[in-house]
């Protein structure tokens, strides 16, 4: 499988009076056109992975690795400047929580218009049109009236796939989707799910689903690294998790309730200390 | 009158444009806040222990010129008729004769007022210029020596009493370097050469095209202006580097970056649309506080504004002055208000 992105020993860390704070440890994999999910309580340093590809990661914190190879070229080896052309160009994200996530003040309109414009120097006009087609594209009804509201006007679930368009406009190589359903309601994960599944696989790209819940991931994704305490535990086939052999992953899997085989008592997950202290398995491929 | 609103839209229930209740909500909410204001100032000078009659005939004036000068103010109606008739006048611009130089206190007002505005609008506007920028900057680069430097000109902006601070100016600008104009509007010599349009000397001279006079009363204006401006920068730039810090945390600021935008447009495009409202209440606030005058900086400045009207006619138990005054100032008050809130609704969406 094409390799897209290359991420070797991550590292983010936190100075702090009590010492440095690693966030992520030595963390590694590669993401081909593939959906590769990360899952893992929090704190687990899911998020701030993701957000360290994109060198997110706002002072006083720091980003280290050997290579974070996009494509061949090592995202750790540019500018901020350079970075500002991979952002939304090359690699998105989509956040939690539509309602923080979209500007409150500005136009739906503006918000896809200006993605698209940063990347391509185009009239106003023919970004008009491409968002509108994106909006259609993400299953928007009524695209000329949305382009106009408010992000207020608009429930979770459109303001979700509203975001997905405004990531997907500049046709990135890879989407990192952060807990992307969490907020929703149960009802319209799936749609919203469905959507940004359909157009990633049409535009042959790398996913990475980050997300706290382990039967979504198991049905959604092709490939799970299971993340603790900053490191990778495990890593395994979604449709293999059931058989997932390290006793963090067992644990959390043993934990959930399940429809087809109800217990009386759910186990609780107990923690050994050396989980955290053993090296990080590598996702590389 | 009454046969048109018959035949018109009184019987008719068609309901009205959006524009037109809220503009009906809006001078309705005026009238009740004017009314109350009036009556309360009413109410107080009335209660003083003064006898505006004794302020005006003397204290050795004979028993028969005291009444006719006790029935000539209206003093033996009942209060309520004597509000009625203050109310009337009032609304027909009449605030009363001063009782201190038997001038009309309108006529003191149309003289005093536009000194102050003019004054504090300066001031305000570098309060602005200065200090939305300089808490901009402040919280972007939050710790670096720009936020100290920041935090060092608000603290001494907020702890200099401005008494010292006018006075210090005007020993170095203009006793020593001479680059500023001394107390007072304008210079003796330029006094009352432009004719007086708006009473702010320069828009005046402006409107003259008297230009030796708009430069000699800028000479004047500049320092006091800066000094009462410094006291609102201070205001101005702490309030302004919160609310960003807040903004710049929010997550679609995230998303902002995630798009590739360059830090600056972040900052002016994304966070500072949504410190507008807020940053609107602070300059209203601050430039309300700015028009009541600053009686201080007035007197040290020789100023002859509202501030130092009110206080020396207060001082002189002159109460329709003071009842002027206070009516004035607090129509500005009002009437900044009703700006901001109409400023909410085009600055956010969620306002409307």
């Amino acid at each position: 499988m094409e390799t897209l992105l290359d991420v070797e020993d991550l590292w983010v860390k936190f100075p702090s009076r009590q010492g440095v704070f690693d966030a992520v440890r030595g963390v590694s994999f590669t993401l081909g056109r593939e959906r590769l999910g990360i899952v893992g309580e929090s704190g687990s340093g899911k998020s701030m992975t993701g957000r360290a590809i994109l060198r997110l990661i706002r002072s006083p914190g720091i980003v280290e690795a050997t290579q974070i190879s996009l494509g061949g070229d090592d995202l750790m080896k540019k500018t901020e400047k350079e970075m500002r052309a991979v952002r939304g160009k090359r690699i998105s994200m989509v956040m939690q929580d539509p309602k923080f996530s979209l500007n409150p003040v500005m136009t739906i309109g503006a918000q896809i218009i200006e993605a698209y414009r940063q990347h391509n120097k185009v009239s106003h006009a023919d970004a008009y049109a491409k968002a509108l087609e994106m909006l259609e594209a993400v299953s928007i009804r009524d695209a000329e009236r949305v382009m106009r509201a408010y992000p207020h006007e608009m429930s979770g679930g459109m303001g979700q796939r509203i975001m997905i368009a405004m990531m997907l406009i500049p046709n990135p190589e890879i989407l990192i989707a952060d807990e992307p359903t969490s907020a929703l309601d149960v009802s319209v994960q799936r749609q919203v799910l469905d959507i940004m599944d359909k157009l990633v696989k049409d535009r042959g790209m790398g996913l990475i689903f980050i997300s706290h819940d382990l039967n979504l991931v198991a049905d959604f994704c092709d490939r799970v690294l299971i993340m603790y305490a900053g490191r990778i535990v495990e890593i395994c086939k979604a449709d293999k998790l059931n058989e997932a052999k390290h006793p963090y992953t067992r644990g959390l899997l043993n934990s959930l309730p399940r429809l087809d085989a109800p217990r009386d008592h759910l186990e609780v997950l107990k923690r050994d200390p050396a989980w955290s202290e053993a090296p990080s398995v590598s996702g590389r491929v | 009158m009454a046969q048109a609103s018959e035949n018109g839209g009184a019987r008719s229930r068609a309901p009205l444009p959006l524009w037109v209740t809220g503009t009906l909500k809006t001078v309705g909410s005026i009238a009740v806040t004017m009314l109350g204001l009036v009556f309360i100032t009413f109410v107080i000078g009335r209660v003083m222990p003064i006898d505006p009659v004794l302020a005006i005939v003397g204290e050795r004036a004979s028993q028969s010129t005291y009444n006719a000068v006790y029935t000539q103010l209206g003093l033996d109606k009942p209060v309520v008729v004597q509000f009625g008739y203050y109310l009337w006048d009032v609304m027909h611009g009449d605030f009363g004769m001063s009782l201190l130089n038997a001038r009309p206190v309108s006529e003191d007002i149309a003289r005093v007022f536009p000194a102050t505005l003019e004054l504090a609008t300066l001031g305000v506007f570098f309060g602005i210029f200065l200090g939305v920028p300089l808490g901009v900057v402040a919280a972007v680069r939050k710790g670096s020596w720009i936020d100290q430097v920041a935090r060092v000109v608000a603290l001494v902006g907020y702890s200099m009493p401005i008494f010292w601070l006018g006075l210090m100016g005007l020993l170095v600008f203009y006793g020593m370097l001479g680059w500023v104009g001394g107390p007072g509007r304008v210079g003796i010599f330029y006094e009352d050469i432009v004719p007086s349009v708006t009473g702010m000397i320069l828009v005046d001279s402006i409107l003259d095209r008297n230009w030796t006079v708009l430069k000699d009363a800028f000479s004047h204006i500049v320092l006091p202006a800066s000094l009462l401006g410094y006291y609102s920068l201070a205001y101005i730039s702490r309030m302004t580097r919160s609310f960003m810090l807040e903004q710049m945390s929010a997550e679609y600021i995230t998303t902002a970056r995630v798009k590739g935008m360059s830090e600056w447009d972040v900052v002016w495009k994304h966070a500072f649309r949504n410190i507008r409202v807020q940053l609107i209440t602070v300059i209203a606030l601050s430039y309300a506080g700015l028009l009541e005058g600053s009686v201080l900086t007035e007197i040290i400045f020789s100023w002859p504004g509202i501030g130092s009207y009110i206080t020396t006619a207060l001082l002189s138990a002159d109460m329709n002055a003071v009842l002027g005054g206070t009516v004035v100032v607090g129509l500005v008050f009002i009437l900044l208000n009703i700006f901001s809130d109409l400023l909410y609704k085009v600055f956010d969406p969620r306002a409307k």
